[in-house]
């Protein structure tokens, strides 16, 4: 059987709350309605379907629309070779469904990892942790509104208390701050201190007279 | 002067009774013992808290997080060339892998994966088999290693060189290749390659056969593997393991027979499997993939084509330099290329490779545009781990080294 029809026999399965099966680049998508039904049709797609691996579970933030949180679960059959992937949404306001892990074991870790980047939390989970961040950390790093140069946390005992060492990570530059150059210490020019040189001419000059002449265009002249 | 000392001896009845009484406190305690993060058998900052009844597990709790970069926060903020050098850094023994699995995922998007000159798919399929031998290498090495075999580890070791060296001319990096583009490669192959690599493959079969030697026969080897960490079939799939892994327990499914990418449907090989699920399945395995990894290039560069090794749209791949610094197009095209990325469509998708430590996924959710709304990388060696609870207790603190090295992980990619 291929996913196409799996995944239409499962929608006549469940009737209204699954969507029609969506394909993209050979791949089947079905929308769950109800997210409270997620370990039902996972159950039924495991036992009747041949879904006995599950590949992934992800989560994505769909900040600034309701509602939030969007959970994707990859299942494979290992029997037939189909790929399937079930959606479903879940609201800020909940922010809870239940589990898979009765399911697959291997639901285990990914639903920590939802819980830990995210705050989505999985009703029924066995050891609901975090998993790559610290037992503490007061935020959930993979959301939309979480600014790629991190938050200082003021927990105290782990590792960063103040602002990151680069105070600011290495890939942001804010407006108005030092530029990547300015920044990068090891294209700082021997006997002058590129990190004093906040202002752009200067360090442009600064350049200029460590690589001597004919380095970029010459002095503007003042139009006469 | 003599001294004379009082030696209190006890009735033999109550020796006994005061023995017995030592070995119910010491069955009635258990021991909490930390392993890792900084342990030579963990292969990185693994740190798993062990609860020990003498020396026999009884509880295990891997904790990891330690090499957590926030990649997949990263990738939601730059285009999707710009993420490529992050890919060497998932699996970092295996790189080349690495590259081309997310070049094919972000293909796949693009809807271009079928378009790859015949040249490039040829190319990029020796790239994953030389990183496939590199990364086994150090895998069976380490294991060797850390079970007490250590000249086993300095003769993989040396081979590995030589791949690294091959690396080295084809991408001009050892170890962080970042060779992939998105529809096509850095660059062709140098001159003189091929004879370098066909050379290379000569060699290394003699060194899998000295390897052999060492070990598959090696009753050491033997006693501490067999019948150590055994994982069911039925575990196998519920834990979702990967890779050489999953074949151990006796499952046959490979990624690059199930579901050809490249042009894995057009070579020979075969995929071996086990039938007992223990350690040292799981290093037969290994061996026998390198085995046949040699097969598969040997192919390779028997029929690699000539042509282009780049997709012949300029939307997507950078144009040649020259034709930049003299033509108007190209440099538009580049500058776009550049700066906003490719233009991806709005859609999802989800490709996995079949990568040395098993099926390394790339989910995309695309908003369209050059960067990902939401990347999720579905690692091997995350998934691989979360047996650990489950497979430790029961077994021999000694034999933790042997199940962990039998399992080949990497922190990089475990923890993203």
């Amino acid at each position: 059987m291929t996913p196409g029809e799996l995944a239409t026999q499962l929608k006549s399965k469940f009737g209204e709350i699954l969507s029609e099966a969506v394909e993209f680049r050979g791949e089947f998508t079905v929308k769950l309605a109800d997210a409270e039904r997620i370990a039902d049709i996972c159950s039924i797609a495991k036992k009747e379907f041949g879904f006995d691996y599950l590949v992934d579970i992800t989560s994505i933030d769909n900040y600034g629309e309701d509602p939030r949180w969007t959970l994707v679960y990859h299942l494979y059959g290992y029997g037939h070779r189909g790929h399937l992937r079930i959606k479903t949404d879940v609201s800020e306001e909940k922010s809870e469904l239940p589990t898979v892990t009765t399911v697959w074991r291997t639901a285990n870790w990914h639903e920590r990892e939802i819980y830990d980047m995210m705050g989505i939390r999985f009703r029924g989970h066995p050891d609901l942790r975090r998993i790559l961040m610290w037992e503490g950390y007061p935020y959930f790093p993979l959301r939309k509104d979480f600014p790629l140069a991190g938050k200082s946390s003021d927990l105290p005992e782990v590792a960063f208390t103040q602002t990151t060492p680069m105070a600011g990570g290495p890939f942001v530059t804010i407006a108005g701050g030092k530029d990547t150059i300015a920044r990068e210490p090891r294209v700082r020019i021997p006997e002058t201190d590129a990190l004093a040189t906040t202002n752009r001419v200067e360090r442009r000059a600064d350049i200029k007279e460590a690589h001597g002449k004919g380095f970029g265009p010459g002095p503007i002249e003042p139009k006469k | 002067m003599l001294e004379t000392r009082d030696i209190q001896v006890q009735e033999p009845a109550a020796r006994a009774a005061a023995a017995a009484d030592d070995l119910q406190d010491m069955q009635g305690e258990k021991m909490v013992l930390n392993m890792g993060p900084s342990h030579p058998a963990t292969h990185g900052v693994l740190r798993i808290v062990l609860e020990l009844d003498g020396e026999i597990i009884t509880k295990a709790a891997p904790d990891i997080g330690y090499l957590h970069r926030g990649d997949e926060k990263i990738a939601e903020n730059m285009t999707y060339t710009q993420f490529i050098p992050y890919t060497d850094r998932l699996d970092y023994l295996a790189p080349l892998a690495n590259n081309v699995a997310y070049a094919l995922a972000v293909e796949k998007l693009m809807g271009i994966d079928k378009q790859l000159p015949p040249r490039c798919q040829f190319i990029r399929v020796i790239c994953c088999e030389l990183a496939r031998i590199s990364s086994h290498l150090l895998g069976i090495g380490a294991f060797a290693l850390d079970i007490g075999a250590i000249t086993v580890f300095l003769h993989t070791f040396t081979e590995r060189e030589k791949i690294y060296n091959l690396c080295e001319s084809l991408t001009g990096a050892r170890f962080t290749t970042s060779y992939t583009r998105i529809g096509g490669l850095s660059r062709d192959l140098p001159p003189g390659w091929v004879e370098q690599c066909r050379q290379f493959l000569d060699e290394v079969v003699v060194n899998f056969d000295e390897t052999e030697t060492f070990f598959t026969r090696n009753k050491i080897f033997m006693d501490r593997t067999q019948g150590v960490g055994v994982v069911s079939r039925e575990d196998a799939i519920d834990y979702g393991l990967t890779g050489p892994n999953l074949r151990g327990s006796n499952v046959d499914f490979d990624l690059r027979k199930a579901h050809p990418y490249l042009i894995y449907d057009q070579l020979e090989f075969e995929v071996p499997y086990g039938t007992a699920g223990d350690c040292y399945d799981r290093y037969l395995i290994r061996i026998e993939e390198m085995r046949q990894s040699v097969r598969i290039l040997r192919q390779c560069l028997d029929k690699l084509p000539g042509g282009p090794v780049n997709v012949p749209d300029l939307k997507v791949i950078l144009p040649p330099k020259e034709r930049v610094l003299t033509r108007m197009e190209e440099l538009i095209h580049h500058f776009i290329n550049v700066t906003q990325g490719v233009n991806a469509p709005v859609g999802e998708v989800y490709f996995s490779a079949e990568n040395p430590k098993g099926e390394l996924g790339f989910y995309i959710n695309s908003k369209g545009g050059g960067t990902p709304y939401r990347m999720k990388i579905r690692s091997p060696s995350f998934v691989n781990l979360s047996i650990l609870s489950h497979l430790l207790p029961g077994h021999m603190v000694s034999d933790i080294t042997a199940i962990l090295g039998s399992f080949d992980f990497v922190m990089g990619e475990c923890d993203r």
